[in-house]
């Protein structure tokens, strides 16, 4: 499969009044045709400042790429101008956001908002690019779309709104799509739906989607591979399997064990005592050392490599160093048993 | 909790309607009927304006009934009463807020937020003695004694929810409505903020109603649990009960909805679709609210009502599928 997107070393901080904060640390992935990835991770971990870099959406200043390139169809995107970037965004990647109010401008009609990348992009006259929008209003599934048009975000429901979002994201075929938190302000039952028509445009057309989420469920549910994030780095990533079956790394335990679990008894649930470090001064070695129960002494110090633990698993940590303590991950932290 | 069923709160055929204007009302609370029993944590489910929150608020008193009653520890709390009944009641009964940073004044200290309860009941004598309680009680929330003297903007999500339980603890309260409690934290800081509940439920013998639309999470912390859709109860049962054997047809689609955080079993799963869009409280379907929605929905479902009837041991529903006079009419089942 086509490579659509890759993110080599990328390094982001932010210059506060505080000192610079180092939101993103050397991170690698990524991406391509027809596959989800999620990205993973507690507020704060970097998961939000890695994808709008990719959309290249920071300011900047206060912003600032470290190092690193992002790779799009084999072409660095990282120093492209402005002007050149308007025509990467909409037609190359499109982008979803978490809250679909404030994503969507309250003062335009939801059909302009559609059309306005149409016109601009791909040089529609004003009606052609409105037969798309309808078109597109269709395939996202907003009932009577002839009405729907030429109403505003506020006479949407909050599903309509996304839909709405997603039919912009859309607009004009971009190859990659990137989700932060699509379906996090939404109801369960909304939330199915819109997964699902994200599943269905992704098989329609091959588009690549990054997924970034802190529901597991949605995790499982719509992902191929995930990369779990902590403190600015990546600390594991593998295929969805891998990381709900066969995971390595003891951040990734923690997560899984602190959701509750269908056929768990009463009993509490796993946390992760304490909180995430401060990325002004980040810690020298793994930035989960300070929380995690089977640090040794090394781990405060140096950063671990990645280890391969198969051809798409790739985990940093040290217990997976030959000299390490064998550590089994704790019991509780699979889903649903053997059910 | 089996054993213990003391009743500690009854609520009876409650209703808040809102007024719009002169001639529309919202109905955000359109006639619930059940009872939280002494120690045990109810959990009250539903989708975003399903009444959930009202509901929440009504119970305690925040707003005024537009009917029915809700009767704790034999008092009603909507009666007119006394300010000095009206202040116990208040003391037993608290809330946590589901947004720890809203829910704080930014101009206060932790001090100050956590004691203005025990001033207002008069239960510190002097200074230290409720510089003392403080500490105590940042303590139990697993805060430390000097974060006192700070202000809420110092502190993270988590660490603000343990004051917002620790303000809500002050006053020794029997009853806390917790309205999402743990909905704006990362997963790792829910699952802290929930086994501190859990735990000062054991020590207190408190109880809880737990809203929130998180039904893992829900069924994790609950003993029983009620579902809400458009202002009327759906369903209640244990939360075994519920999650193992739901009966009416919109918790099976609310728990169908749930994506489950295990790739196999969401590969093979399952979704009942649900079609249509939630109806306005404004103008409720006639009969039962979820008809216009349900799957099962035939022509006996607009024009009656269902009544809210125990149909198993424990297990409450309010659909017609499971009424022995309209067997017939639902073959598919």
């Amino acid at each position: 499969m086509k490579k659509l997107l890759e993110v080599n070393n990328l390094s982001i901080s932010f210059h506060t009044y505080g000192g610079e904060v180092q939101a993103v640390r050397d991170v690698n992935f990524d991406l391509h045709e027809g596959e989800t990835l999620a990205i993973v991770g507690e507020s704060g971990s970097g998961k939000s400042v890695t994808v709008q870099s990719i959309m290249r959406l920071l300011s900047m200043p206060p912003g600032e790429f470290k190092s690193g390139s992002i790779l799009m169809n084999g072409e660095d995107i990282v120093h492209k101008t402005e002007k050149e970037m308007e025509n990467i965004r909409g037609q190359e990647m499109g982008m979803i956001f978490q809250d679909p109010m404030t994503s969507l401008n309250p003062t335009m009609k939801v059909g302009r908002q559609i059309t306005e990348g149409l016109i601009k992009h791909q040089n529609m006259s004003k009606e052609e690019a409105k037969e798309r929008g309808l078109e597109l209003l269709r395939l996202v599934g907003i009932p009577n779309p002839e009405r729907r048009i030429n109403q505003y975000p506020h006479e949407y429901s909050g599903g309509m709104r996304q839909r709405a979002v997603i039919a912009i994201a859309l607009s004009c075929d971009p190859k990659i799509l990137i989700a932060d938190e699509p379906t996090t302000a939404l109801d369960v039952t909304i939330q199915a739906q819109i997964l699902e028509l994200l599943r269905d445009i992704q098989s329609k057309r091959k588009t690549g989607i990054v997924l970034i989420t802190h529901d597991l469920g949605v995790v499982a549910n719509a992902a191929d591979r995930v990369a779990v994030m902590y403190g600015g780095k990546i600390v594991e990533t593998g295929t969805v399997d891998e990381i709900f079956y066969q995971p390595k790394h003891p951040y990734t335990w923690g997560l899984l064990g602190s959701m509750p679990k269908v056929d768990d008894a009463k009993g509490d649930l796993q946390s992760i005592p304490g909180s995430p470090p401060d990325l002004k001064d980040p810690p020298k070695g793994c930035p989960f050392a300070a929380r995690c129960p089977h640090a040794m002494k090394v781990c405060d110090q140096h950063m671990p490599d990645y280890i391969e633990s198969s051809s798409t698993q790739k985990t940093a940590c040290w217990l997976l160093d030959e000299r390490a303590p064998k550590v089994a991950p704790p019991e509780n932290i699979f889903a649903g048993g053997d059910k | 909790m089996e054993n213990s069923k003391e009743k500690i709160l009854q609520i009876k055929d409650l209703k808040k309607h809102f007024s719009i204007d002169r001639k529309t009302v919202l109905k955000a609370v359109d006639g619930i009927t059940f009872d939280i029993h002494k120690g045990e944590t109810f959990g009250l489910v539903g989708e975003s304006g399903c009444g959930k929150s009202t509901a929440g608020r009504t119970i305690l008193g925040l707003y005024e009934a537009t009917e029915g009653e809700v009767i704790f520890k034999d008092k009603s709390v909507h009666d007119k009463k006394s300010k000095k009944d009206l202040k116990q009641l208040n003391q037993n009964m608290q809330m946590i807020f589901q947004d720890p940073y809203a829910s704080l004044n930014p101009r206060m200290t932790v001090l100050d937020i956590i004691s203005e309860g025990l001033d207002i009941h008069g239960l510190v004598k002097d200074k230290t003695e409720r510089v003392n309680r403080v500490n105590e009680l940042l303590e139990i929330v697993g805060l430390n004694r000097e974060h006192r003297n700070r202000y809420p903007h110092e502190f993270s999500g988590g660490q603000r929810q343990r004051i917002g339980i620790a303000r809500a603890l002050a006053v020794n309260p029997e009853f806390i409505v917790a309205d999402e409690p743990i909905s704006a934290l990362d997963v790792s800081i829910q699952a802290q903020v929930v086994n501190l509940l859990k735990e000062l439920q054991e020590e207190r013998n408190l109880t809880y109603l737990f809203i929130a639309h998180d039904l893992s999470m829900v069924r994790h912390i609950s003993d029983r649990v009620g579902v809400m859709y458009l202002g009327n109860m759906a369903e209640i049962a244990t939360s075994e009960a519920l999650y193992e054997d739901p009966l009416h047809p919109y918790t099976q689609i609310l728990l169908s909805a749930v994506p489950v955080p295990d790739p196999e079993l969401e590969r093979t799963r399952q979704r009942i679709e649900v079609k249509g869009e939630l109806p306005s409280p404004i103008d409720p379907p006639s009969g039962c609210v979820f008809r216009t929605r349900c799957p099962f929905a035939t022509d006996i479902c607009s024009e009656e009502k269902p009544a809210f009837k125990e149909r198993k041991p424990g297990h409450f529903v309010a659909c017609h599928m499971h009424d022995d006079r309209y067997k017939d009419k639902f073959t598919q089942n």
